[in-house]
């Protein structure tokens, strides 16, 4: 029991990764709404960003910034900065996928007035079927 | 127009310091924490903020849609140039020493400068771009509506 | 970076690997900023056949099997972000560019049919972004770099498939989930990226190379493999997460489906390719176990089920986009058999099927030109009235089939060679069944432009028109023929990735 519980502790931030990101892959699966979608995709990628970060830090590390030129810097613990410039890449692009996610949305909503998946897929395929029947006529006719 | 008198007058009084800090964190970026992206962030945020109270059609007078949209793809040729400049000189793509070759410390410095300037100008006129388009379709709520 | 260096040493071609990714990056802004339709597409095309000769360039740099790489900025790797060119990466930059340019001679007298005037100079724009995506993603030898390129390819082509709800409002739904999906894809590479990152230290291909060499059996690294795998098999339409290409290819405008059909996938396989032979090592167990139980059979049953999908299918659009997601399969099949002769069909036939399917959505975007819709009905009789596009579709219909003298033949024959070699005759009973349901989707549509009445009679499209869909038809029957330019190249690429 004690080795399990110091599994745990020591793995907390792999944890909360994992809570993060399966809650947000769940919610794009699980919910209809699209707006909802995006928002579980943000969560998704959220949960990415601080697995990034996480795996920067070090026990008692400070931010990698010379501050004294003059003094041995050699002993200093500093965190990977590395992670967070990747992550800042990342963050860039996740908000232009948000940013064209809602702007689709936007214009769903124009086209279909509805943001719900089902109610827009019953309209698909009210649109198939009547492609469909156009196409059966002019086979007909 | 006499409602949020308040909000106004902070407005008023709140976006040149907004721009003032942008720009400071902008060309502040390579000593200090900031850069591009968060100078363009918080520049936008002025203007969106200004936008936001005062109507879009005010903001729109004085940062036209089509100004938004050409901006932005002058930050990424500012970007770019900046790197094709070393390719003309003989350095890589993106190697400041051919700004300044005698003292590659400055080209450094120029170099991240340029860089940054072109991100920053990407990232505030996107983002006023982002703006636009969503606030401008949607039907604005009446001061009856508050 | 040496600080003696005063002057720049490089010469103009010592840049071409970057030329070859920044070249449509530096154009796509400037056509924003001139906003002018015609001008924009006479600079992107001239952007297109810039990056033509440069990858020609870079294709004769490499094939005496030598390898280009390039520092950015100065910095040297493992630090700093490097290019490499190898004749892996040489083929398919050529392919990507060679469909690009072609792509924009049709859109030229095609794209007016499907989106408003005002809107060409960003669509240039934005396909001259997916370009540089999609080509910076091949050529760069940095993984976090293979992402950031990935999403500008993704987020533009997003953009792109969206444009066709000028036409079809189903667009808009299928743009969103071709982002949801790919989005997720790209987020459990990034997952990936940040296991090998996490368990090596580096971002450099060939460095992360070498120290999972000395870290065999690493649970952190198989995880991360895992990871891309998955996330890869979004992007590329592996059977089970296919389910955005049929309708993001049956709805966006035909040059994007043209295009996005001859590269988009092939780039996401090849990014799966580099990553098993020069970041991963192929010899090890749990890829080689991976590859066996899980990617084969999947590879099978897309070759199996779509085409049967495909035979059923009313909307030619859709038609050819299931026969793609058949087509993948087969790429899939020579990389997972993990020999020499297997991955030289898949590279062969990433580059035939690229010229064979843009040369069938091109000619299925002819007819539509004319007849307005993509049902298959409306094809009847066309083969008379039209007959230079019919015979484009058909040489490209041969071509998918696999008839000898064309470019399908070579890479499926090698295929079935390197199956039969590794022993594997249930596979190539499968590869030739798949032919076979090839043939009968294919006759389906022949049989309606050739040999039925026709109720209307359209004129043929323009010249301008028929140009590039000729140009993709005779390299279709070219590449059939002359195998030097793929079969040579990729043995020369395998060598290197087998290494």
């Amino acid at each position: 029991m004690d080795v399990n519980l110091n599994f745990i502790y020591g793995h907390l931030p792999y944890w909360l990764f994992i809570i993060l990101m399966l809650s947000g892959l769940f919610i794009v699966v699980s919910r209809g709404n699209l707006i909802k979608k995006i928002v579980g995709l943000n969560i998704f990628q959220t949960s990415v960003f601080m697995f990034y970060i996480s795996i920067g830090k070090m026990k008692g590390g400070t931010a990698p910034i010379l501050l004294d030129k003059s003094a041995d810097n050699s002993a200093v613990i500093y965190s990977n900065p590395l992670p967070h410039v990747l992550i800042l890449t990342a963050i860039v692009v996740g908000i232009a996928t948000t940013a064209l996610g809602l702007a689709l949305i936007i214009k769903i909503r124009e086209e279909y007035d509805t943001v719900e998946e089902d109610d827009i897929q019953k309209m698909d395929q009210k649109d198939l079927k009547k492609y469909n029947k156009k196409n059966v006529l002019e086979t007909n006719s | 127009m006499k409602h949020h008198l308040i909000l106004k007058v902070i407005t008023k009084f709140m976006v040149g310091v907004i721009v003032l800090f942008g720009l400071y964190v902008q060309f502040h970026g390579d000593y200090s924490p900031g850069g591009g992206f968060q100078a363009g962030v918080i520049i936008a945020a002025a203007f969106i903020l200004y936008g936001i109270v005062m109507g879009l059609e005010n903001v729109q007078k004085v940062m036209p849609i089509w100004f938004a949209q050409k901006a932005a793809a002058v930050g990424v040729l500012v970007y770019a140039l900046t790197g094709v400049f070393s390719i003309i000189f003989g350095f890589e793509f993106l190697n400041y020493h051919a700004i300044s070759p005698e003292h590659p410390k400055h080209g450094q410095h120029y170099g991240i400068i340029l860089v940054e300037l072109g991100v920053g100008i990407t990232v505030t006129f996107v983002m006023i771009a982002i703006y636009y388009s969503f606030a401008g379709r949607t039907p604005r709520l009446d001061d009856k509506e508050w | 970076m040496a600080s003696e260096i005063k002057q720049g040493t490089l010469e103009l071609v010592n840049h071409l690997p970057i030329l070859q990714v920044i070249t449509p990056m530096l154009i796509a802004p400037i056509l924003v900023v001139l906003n002018n339709k015609t001008l924009s597409w006479l600079l992107s095309f001239l952007g297109a056949l810039a990056c033509l000769a440069i990858s020609i360039l870079l294709i004769q740099a490499v094939s005496d099997g030598s390898i280009l790489t390039y520092y950015l900025g100065g910095w040297v790797p493992p630090i700093g972000i490097e290019y490499r060119i190898d004749a892996a990466n040489a083929i398919l930059l050529f392919l990507i560019s060679i469909i690009s340019a072609i792509v924009l001679i049709f859109s030229y007298s095609s794209l007016h049919a499907e989106i408003p005037e005002e809107k060409h100079t960003l669509f240039y724009s934005c396909f001259l972004l997916c370009l540089t995506g999609l080509l910076g993603v091949v050529a760069t030898a940095d993984i976090f770099n293979v992402f950031v390129f990935l999403e500008i390819s993704s987020l533009s082509t997003y953009v792109l498939v969206a444009q066709g709800a000028y036409l079809d409002r189903r667009a808009l739904s299928a743009s969103f989930n071709y982002l949801i999906m790919g989005t997720i894809g790209a987020t459990f590479f990034v997952i990936g990226i940040g296991y090998i990152y996490m368990a090596t230290g580096s971002l450099n291909m060939m460095d992360i190379a070498e120290r999972v060499n000395q870290l065999s059996d690493n649970r952190t690294i198989q995880a991360g493999f895992a990871f891309i795998v998955v996330g890869m098999g979004l992007k590329l339409a592996m059977v089970p997460l296919h389910v955005w290409l049929p309708n993001a290819y049956t709805f966006a405008p035909t040059v994007v489906t043209c295009f996005l059909a001859a590269t988009a996938t092939k780039v996401a396989l090849y990014v799966l390719i580099r990553f098993v032979f020069s970041v991963f090592n192929y010899e090890d167990n749990f890829v080689n176990e991976l590859f066996f139980l899980l990617l084969m059979p999947l590879a099978v049953i897309a070759m199996i089920a779509a085409s049967v999908i495909a035979i059923f299918k009313q909307n030619l659009k859709k038609l050819l986009a299931y026969s793609s997601l058949a087509q993948i399969g087969y790429m899939l099949l020579g990389l997972s058999l993990m020999n020499q002769k297997g991955l030289a069909s898949s590279l062969v036939h990433m580059v035939n099927h690229g010229f064979t399917k843009a040369a069938l959505f091109m000619s299925l975007g002819a007819f539509m030109l004319k007849t307005k819709n993509a049902y298959i009905k409306s094809l009847r009789g066309l083969g008379k009235s039209m007959p230079f596009t019919s015979a484009a579709f058909v040489i490209g219909g041969l071509s998918l089939i696999g008839v000898p003298g064309t470019a399908g033949f070579i890479s499926k024959w090698l295929l079935l060679e390197a199956a039969l070699e590794t022993g594997y005759w249930l596979v190539a009973i499968l590869i030739i069944a798949s032919s076979l349901f090839a043939v009968i989707y294919i006759w389906k549509i022949i049989e309606v432009l050739y040999f039925s009445e026709s109720s209307e009679s359209y004129n043929e499209v323009s010249v301008l028109t028929l140009m590039p869909m000729w140009i993709l038809a005779l390299f279709c029957i070219f590449l059939g023929i002359n195998t030097s330019l793929t079969v040579d190249v990729a043995n020369m690429a395998t060598e290197i990735l087998f290494k």
